[in-house]
């Protein structure tokens, strides 16, 4: 069973309690965008076999939405943090690089 | 290849048994083939076998990580049916319907095929205008369904309680030719049959890489080392996001786990397939006596083949509403598979950005019932280098055109 701690709760929440919100940080083209971007947007995604992020809402708790760091294939969360942000904190990536080094996630590593 | 039979059988009785052969040799891979396909799950070996079948094209590979059908075609509760919304899924959907009555002949391999008849519940009024719709479309499309009322359904499923408290039945769409096969059978007998045609079924060899050139295919990379190839066809379900990413491409799809359980067997019960998918349960009886459920999906990428503990609780205690008697089940396994789910729930058969590289992909919860029909239009894609009529509706550019075949409306999550 997952298990994610709400950063703004601190409430340890299983996934009952949760409401996965699918890839994180995604950047949100609009109608001037071309075909190709706003089809990625829409419809392309990330589906690694390892590290990933996601959105998360504690939807049973707090109501609020979060990030989460997690790995697909062993369910380990890496940490979750803050909505507020376009790409995941430095403390986050280095919690990452202590258990997978050499992850990368689209651009970020 | 020594044909099984009746007669096969009395002569095997009276020598011991000593007389069969492997249903398919053990091959170790060659330098080069025309074509190599990733992934011998049922659609990938279906897509082999009508390569050779259909197009005579049979210098061909099939490469498995794991051993073969022990991917979602090994776990799955084996429903088939073709009662659709959109066209094009009609389409396939039947000719795969129509190629599983003829299959056990076909591959001289009993896969159990039993047209039992499948009902799909409506529990809710929005359910019930839903699958009268479907009803229609059906009609249009040549695909024989019916909308049936409780008390039919209570006649063909004496075990079901119409008057639950939440969800009572409302009524059900029939389709008296849909029914189940047996899933192991489906891959050893296509495997069988393109081993016959001198096709080699690589086990334990994991693609770890593509190699191109030029914007071409040139062949893959493997834990069994380098194999050439002039077209590669990547039928891997769950896994087809590792390998669009070897190939350089993005994919619309997200890999989540879908589970499934089976009781302690017991006399006949129920001798049709039930599918409520307002509650995301789906049940049907084996030969063995086994109850066979399945369930609802994650809510999150993940490739445990696991599932939630919670979606086992969800599915059995919504089941219980409409099916009393369960409750005095006990249920002897669970497990679960990694399906490959796209935005408009219909599959994906497409060329790709990289030359000469074809994929398969996106069957999601329900795509064994499809497994004849896609490798026919696989086959045809791959030989012809273009998707014949059966695939021309399922590529890729459909996301970026906006001609999405939505099923999601129609079933929601469905096997
Ligand atoms: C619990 C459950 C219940 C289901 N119920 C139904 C149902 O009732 N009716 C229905 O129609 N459908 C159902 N489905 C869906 C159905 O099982 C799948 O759509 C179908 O089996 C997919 O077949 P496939 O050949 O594409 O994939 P698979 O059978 O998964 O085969 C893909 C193969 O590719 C291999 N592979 C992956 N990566 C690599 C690599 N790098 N190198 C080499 N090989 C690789 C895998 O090991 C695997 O064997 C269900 C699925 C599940 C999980
Ligand atoms: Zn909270």
């Amino acid at each position: 069973m997952l298990i994610l701690t709400c950063p703004y709760c601190g409430v340890k929440a299983e996934e009952t309690e949760l409401h996965g919100g699918g890839e994180a940080h995604l950047t949100r083209f609009g109608p001037e965008s071309s075909d190709e971007a706003f089809e990625g947007y829409l419809f392309q995604r990330e589906n690694p076999k390892g590290v990933h992020f996601e959105r998360w809402r504690h939807a049973q708790g707090c109501g609020k939405w979060f990030h989460a760091a997690r790995c697909t294939v062993t369910l380990e969360v890496f940490g979750t943090y803050s909505a507020q942000t376009s790409e995941p904190p430095q403390n986050i990536r280095d919690a990452i690089s202590a258990k997978r080094p050499g992850w990368t996630w689209r651009s970020f590593a | 290849m020594k044909r099984y039979s009746t007669f096969a059988i009395a002569r095997e009785a009276l020598r011991h048994h000593t007389g069969w052969e492997r249903a398919w040799r053990k091959a170790t891979p060659k330098k080069k083939y025309d074509v190599v396909i990733v992934g011998a799950g049922g659609h990938g070996l279906a897509t082999a076998y009508y390569l050779g079948k259909n197009h005579g094209i049979r210098n061909v590979a099939i490469l498995e990580k794991g051993w073969l059908g022990g991917g979602n075609t090994g776990r799955n509760t084996t429903i088939i049916r073709s009662n659709y919304l959109q066209d094009p899924s009609a389409a396939i959907y039947e000719k795969a319907r129509s190629l599983y009555e003829t299959m056990s002949q076909d591959l001289n391999y009993n896969v159990m095929f039993s047209p039992r008849g499948l009902l799909m519940l409506a529990q809710t009024h929005h359910e019930v205008r839903g699958y009268e719709r479907t009803a229609h479309a059906n009609a249009l499309q040549g695909v024989d369904t019916q909308f049936i009322g409780p008390q039919k359904v209570k006649e063909l499923c004496p075990i079901i309680r119409l008057d639950g408290p939440r969800y009572p039945v409302l009524g059900a769409l029939y389709q008296a030719r849909g029914g189940t096969a047996r899933h192991d059978a489906v891959a050893w007998g296509y495997a069988r049959a393109c081993s016959d045609m001198g096709m080699d079924i690589i086990q334990q060899c994991e693609v770890t890489g593509v190699r191109s050139d030029g914007g071409k295919v040139r062949g893959v990379s493997t834990t069994l080392g380098e194999i050439d190839c002039d077209k590669l066809g990547i039928v891997v379900a769950g896994h087809s996001g590792v390998l669009a990413e070897m190939a350089g491409f993005r994919l619309p799809i997200e890999s989540v786990a879908l589970q499934a359980l089976v009781s302690e067997p017991i006399k006949p019960a129920m001798d049709v397939v039930i599918m409520a998918n307002t509650v995301h349960g789906y049940m049907s009886q084996s030969d063995k006596g086994e109850m066979v459920i399945g369930g609802g999906t994650d809510g999150y990428n993940n490739y445990t083949q696991r599932g939630s503990f919670q979606h086992i609780e969800e599915t059995v205690r919504s089941l219980i509403e409409t099916f009393p008697m369960l409750s005095r089940l006990k249920m002897l396994r669970q497990w679960g598979g990694i399906v490959d789910v796209t935005g408009d729930r219909s599959p994906i058969l497409s060329k790709t950005p990289l030359g000469n590289c074809f994929i398969n992909c996106g069957w999601g919860t329900g795509g064994f019932k499809a497994i004849p029909g896609s490798g026919w239009a696989t086959a045809e894609m791959i030989a012809q280098g273009e998707p014949g009529p059966l695939a021309a509706a399922f590529g890729l550019e459909r996301f970026r055109e906006g001609r999405f075949i939505d099923e999601s409306v129609a079933a929601g999550v469905a096997h």
